[in-house]
């Protein structure tokens, strides 16, 4: 199953046409959108506005590849569940975001094995398509939050 | 004995009150969660469906702003988080962002509460427009990256990721 997710706080018009165009490819793949309040609606996948937090760990769960926004939750929960992730920073200039801070997101994370970043349509289609011949990636592979950073709330809170 | 009501006794146990948007925000949030161990946790989201995940009833659903919301809608979201401010009587706040996290530290400050602000992790090359504010708020002023830290703040201590 791929899990397409565009995050809680925006529409993301270019990320869902270009997974149902190549979901019109792939009809043998079954494909869950999270879509929000995207204006386009998909005709060869199944997709919901929202998802409950439960619903959407349970999405997170079965799928194989998800591919969304390159916003936080997603990428954190995608390296907590060893999940492949393919990542579409919003751009500013298609007015998918206020700045283009995604792009510096998703290159600071694109280090790990198991995330694609994918700047174009074409891009994204090949990446999904590649996942199709083969996903390798399981278990948590995600970095613990820093001893230091914790240790120093700790000590802020005792001295409040 | 200590001295005032700043604590709640010799334990040193402390109500502290989480919040955020929801999202990745609220993700990063629950990543720090460890490090308050043995206090009493409070948490605040703009998703109403949170409260499902937090127990004893210790859920406030505040709602959303952003920079482009009408006067009448910021209102709104300061008198709830000021409500719930009041409801709760924290002894420190701790946001990870965006709005929400904002009014807290704001309000917070006015009823002299400790505040600390972490800027999200997804601001690699400036602070956010409300981390950038909430620097006269913040009694900890944290940033994720350690090329965005100044010397009087925001400070780099590492991340939640």
């Amino acid at each position: 199953m791929i899990f397409v997710t565009v995050g809680t706080q925006l529409p993301f018009e270019r990320l869902i046409k270009a997974v149902d165009e190549w979901a019109e490819k792939w009809p043998e793949i079954y494909i869950f959108a999270q879509v929000g309040d995207t204006e386009y609606i998909p005709q060869h996948m199944t997709f919901v506005r929202k998802l409950t937090p439960q619903e959407y760990s349970q999405k997170f769960n079965d799928a194989q590849v998800v591919v969304s926004h390159a916003g936080m939750g997603t990428i954190i929960s995608a390296l907590e569940n060893g999940k492949y992730l393919v990542l579409v920073p919003r751009l500013a200039a298609l007015g998918e975001h206020r700045n283009d801070h995604q792009l510096g997101t998703a290159e600071k994370f694109a280090h790990y094995q198991q995330i694609r970043i994918a700047k174009s349509t074409t891009e994204l289609h090949d990446a999904l398509s590649n996942s199709v011949h083969g996903v390798m990636v399981s278990g948590s592979n995600c970095p613990p939050a820093s001893v230091s950073l914790l240790e120093r709330l700790k000590s802020f809170i005792d001295e409040a | 004995m200590m001295r005032g009501t700043a604590t709640t006794g010799n334990t040193g146990k402390k109500r502290i009150l989480l919040i955020s948007s929801c999202g990745g925000h609220w993700v990063q949030m629950n990543r720090i969660v460890p490090a308050f161990q043995n206090h009493d946790l409070y948490f605040s989201s703009t998703d109403f469906d949170y409260m499902s995940l937090v127990p004893e009833g210790r859920f406030y659903c505040v709602p959303d702003g952003s920079r482009n919301s009408n006067p009448f809608h910021i209102v709104h979201l300061a008198l709830a988080v000021l409500r719930m401010m009041l409801q709760i009587r924290p002894h420190v706040v701790v946001t990870t962002g965006a709005a929400p996290g904002f009014f807290a530290l704001f309000i917070g400050k006015l009823l002299r509460k400790k505040t600390i602000w972490i800027d999200s992790i997804a601001n690699v090359n400036e602070l956010s427009m409300s981390g950038r504010k909430a620097a006269w708020f913040a009694d900890l002023y944290i940033t994720q990256w350690p090329h965005l830290a100044q010397e009087n703040g925001p400070h780099y201590y590492g991340s939640v990721v």
